[in-house]
C-alpha cells in the first residue's frame, strides 16, 4: 500500500469512528465530554501546526482561543449579530491580529518566544477580565445564541458533536494534507535547522508568521464554536493554565502528528473524568501519568502508538514463519 | 561567477577577516585552506548571507549581491553544505532532499493545505527529481530513511544531495571530507569533480590537503583573516609563507 493511500485510509476509518461514537455513547455526560474533546482536539492541531510542525513554542494559545470565543460572543450576545457572520469576523479579524504580532514575535527564539507569547497571553487575559462592559468582566458573557442552519438549531449535545467534530475533522485533513507538502517540509525543516532551512531557499520569517497566523485563525474558530456551545463564557477558561494544557497536550500527544494532538487531546480532557476515583489525590496522580508518559514514550503517545503498531505487525510476521 | 572584494568581519574586538578579496571562475573548482580560526567558515557564512558583513562586497555574475538573504541567494542559484552537518534529521533522506527543491516549486500553504491539483502535479515533479539527485550522489535505496539514523559519511553526502537539487550555479562546500575515512574521501573527490562536470561551480573549504591538491584548479590561503596567498596546487605547496603559517600552527 503507497504512502498516499495509507494515509487516505488512516483517515477515513478515523472519521468513521467519530462518526459513530455517539452511538455507543447515548449518555449525555459522556457525550458531553467528547464535544469537549473535540474542541481540545482543534486547538491542540492547530497549535501542532506552529509547535510540532516549525518547532515554535506559544505559551499563549489560549488567548486566540478566547479572542475567537468573546468576538463571537459579544457580537451575538449584545449586538445580535448573526452568529456565522460574527463567526467568520473572529476569525479573519484574530488572524489579522496573529499575523501583525507575529513579524516582531517569531524574530525570538527559545525562552524569548515563550515568554514573549506567554506576555500577549496575559494581556489579553486581563482585557477580557477589565473591559466590563463589554465582555462582562470575571462573571463572564451569558446568552451567547447557538448556530443554526435555518430552522435547524444546534442546541443539544448530540447536534454540537457532530457540528464540532465535522470542524476538526476538517481541520486535521488540512494538517495532513500540509505535513506531506512543500509547506510542510519547509516547516518540518525550520524544526530540525533554521540555517539550512534558510540556506535552501526557504523564507523562514514569512513562513512562521504564515503557520502563526494560520494557526491562531483555526484557534478563534474553536473559540468561536465554544461560545456558541456553551452560550456562556468567562475569562477563567483562557487563560495561562489553559495555554498550558494546550501545550501539553502537544508534546503528550507526540510534535508534529495529527492524529498524536488527537490522543493528547482526549488522554487530557478524559483523565480527569476517570481520575475522580482518587478524589483528591486525582491531581497528584494525573501528574504522575503524564510524567511516566513523557519518560517512556519520546514520541508522545503517536510515538508509542507506532511501535507497538510495529512490534504488532512483526510478531504476527514471525508467527506465520 | 563569484566575486568578493574587500570583505571585513569584526566579531567584536576579533578581526574574523581582514580584507579578503579573491574570484572564484565558472566551471573552476577553487579551494580556500588554512589553519583553524582562519576565517572559512566565516566567509561561507558572509558570502550566503547568515552574517553580516562589516564591510566588503559580494558579486554573483556581475551583479552585487551583498547583504542579500539566504533565500534569496539560493534563488539566484548559490547553495552550500556545513562543517558540522546540517540535516534534517526527523526527515526522510528523499524529503531533506525535496526541501532542496524548494526553490525549484511554488506550492503555497493554501495550495498544499487544500491538495489542490497543480500542487499535487508539482509534489510528483519535485519527488522525481529529488530522486534523481540521490540517484546521482549514489543514494538510492536508503530514501526512505530519517535523515537523523544515516552513518555520519551518508549523511555528508545526503547534505551535498540536497545542495545539489535545485541545479546550482554555485555550491560552497565546508570542510566535505572532515570524518570520512579514506574510501569514502576518494568517492568525494570523484563526486565534486562530477558536480563540476555537471555545471557547477565548487568552491572548497577543507583541511585534507590531499583531496584539496587532487581536486582544486586555484588554492586560496586564509590565515588570522588575511589572505596570505592564491595560485596553483603546485605554488601553493612551495610557497614559504603558506608553509611558515603552517608549521607555526604545529
Ligand atoms: N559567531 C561568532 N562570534 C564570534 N566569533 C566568531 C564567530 N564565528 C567565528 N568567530 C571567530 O572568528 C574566527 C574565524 O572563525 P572561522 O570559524 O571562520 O574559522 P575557520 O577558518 O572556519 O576554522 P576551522 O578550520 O576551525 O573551521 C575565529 O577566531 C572564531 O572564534
Ligand atoms: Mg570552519
Amino acid at each position: 500500500m503507497t504512502e498516499a493511500k495509507r494515509d487516505i485510509l488512516g483517515f477515513l476509518l478515523f472519521a468513521a469512528a467519530v462518526l459513530i461514537a455517539p452511538f455507543f455513547f447515548a449518555d449525555s455526560y459522556i457525550l458531553n465530554v467528547l464535544v469537549f474533546v473535540g474542541i481540545n482536539t482543534l486547538l491542540a492541531v492547530a497549535l501542532n501546526l506552529l509547535l510540532g510542525f516549525a518547532g515554535q513554542i506559544s505559551l499563549g494559545h489560549a488567548a486566540f482561543f478566547g479572542l475567537g470565543a468573546y468576538i463571537s460572543g459579544v457580537m451575538t450576545a449584545a449586538h445580535s449579530f448573526d452568529p456565522w457572520l460574527a463567526m467568520l469576523i473572529a476569525a479573519v479579524s484574530t488572524g489579522v491580529a496573529a499575523f501583525i504580532i507575529g513579524f516582531p514575535i517569531l524574530k525570538l527564539k527559545g525562552h524569548y518566544l515563550a515568554m514573549a507569547t506567554l506576555g500577549f497571553g496575559i494581556i489579553v487575559y486581563i482585557v477580557f477580565n477589565e473591559t466590563v462592559d463589554l465582555t462582562g468582566g470575571p462573571s463572564g458573557l451569558p446568552g451567547i445564541p447557538n448556530l443554526s442552519l435555518g430552522e435547524f438549531s444546534f442546541d443539544n449535545d448530540i447536534k454540537n458533536f457532530y457540528l464540532i467534530w465535522a470542524f476538526t475533522l476538517l481541520a486535521m485533513r488540512i494538517s495532513l494534507n500540509l505535513y506531506r507538502s512543500r509547506i510542510g517540509r519547509a516547516l518540518r525543516a525550520i524544526h530540525d535547522s533554521e540555517v539550512a532551512a534558510r540556506v535552501a531557499g526557504v523564507n523562514v520569517k514569512n513562513l512562521k508568521v504564515q503557520i502563526f497566523t494560520m494557526s491562531a485563525v483555526i484557534s478563534a474558530l474553536a473559540g468561536s464554536l465554544y461560545a456558541h456551545t456553551m452560550t456562556f463564557i468567562s475569562p477563567a477558561s483562557f487563560g495561562f493554565n489553559f495555554s498550558v494544557e494546550l501545550v501539553t497536550m502537544v508534546i503528550i500527544g507526540g510534535l508534529g502528528s495529527v492524529y498524536g494532538s488527537f490522543m493528547g487531546a482526549a488522554i487530557l480532557t478524559l483523565l480527569p473524568e476517570f481520575l475522580r476515583i482518587f478524589h483528591d489525590y486525582d491531581i497528584i496522580v494525573y501528574g504522575l501519568l503524564l510524567i511516566l508518559i513523557i519518560m517512556f514514550m519520546p514520541g508522545g503517545l503517536a510515538g508509542g502508538f507506532r511501535t507497538a503498531l510495529e512490534r504488532l505487525s512483526r510478531s504476527r510476521k514471525q508467527g506465520a514463519d | 561567477m563569484l566575486e568578493i572584494r574587500g570583505m571585513t568581519k569584526k566579531f567584536g574586538g576579533l578581526i574574523a577577516l581582514d580584507d579578503v578579496s579573491m574570484s572564484v571562475g565558472k566551471g573552476s573548482i577553487t579551494g580556500i585552506i588554512g589553519p583553524n580560526g582562519a576565517g572559512k567558515t566565516t566567509l561561507f557564512n558572509i558570502v550566503t548571507g547568515l552574517y553580516t558583513r562589516s564591510s566588503g562586497e559580494v558579486y554573483l555574475e556581475g551583479t552585487d549581491v551583498s547583504g542579500y538573504a539566504p533565500e534569496n541567494l539560493a534563488r539566484l542559484g548559490l547553495v552550500r553544505t556545513f562543517q558540522n552537518v546540517e540535516l534534517f534529521g526527523r526527515m526522510t533522506v528523499l524529503e531533506n532532499v525535496m526541501v532542496g527543491l524548494h526553490t525549484r516549486s511554488r506550492s503555497g500553504i493554501f495550495s498544499c493545505s487544500l491538495k489542490w491539483p497543480t500542487h499535487i502535479m508539482e509534489e510528483k515533479r519535485i519527488r522525481d527529481e529529488a530522486m534523481q539527485r540521490l540517484e546521482f550522489t549514489g543514494m538510492t535505496g536508503i530514501a526512505d530513511i530519517p535523515a537523523g539514523s544515516l552513518p555520519f559519511g551518508m549523511g555528508r553526502r545526503l547534505e551535498i544531495a540536497r545542495a545539489l537539487a535545485p541545479g546550482p550555479k554555485i555550491m560552497l562546500m565546508d570542510e566535505p571530507a572532515a570524518g570520512l575515512n579514506s574510501r569514502e574521501t576518494l568517492d568525494l573527490a570523484d563526486l565534486i569533480r562530477k558536480i563540476r562536470d555537471a555545471g557547477t561551480t565548487v568552491v572548497l573549504v577543507e583541511h585534507d590537503m590531499e583531496l584539496v591538491m587532487d581536486v582544486c584548479e586555484t588554492i586560496v590561503v586564509l590565515n588570522l583573516g588575511r589572505k596570505l596567498a592564491e595560485g596553483a596546487p603546485r605554488e601553493i605547496q612551495e610557497n614559504p609563507a603558506v608553509i611558515a603559517a603552517y608549521l607555526g600552527e604545529e
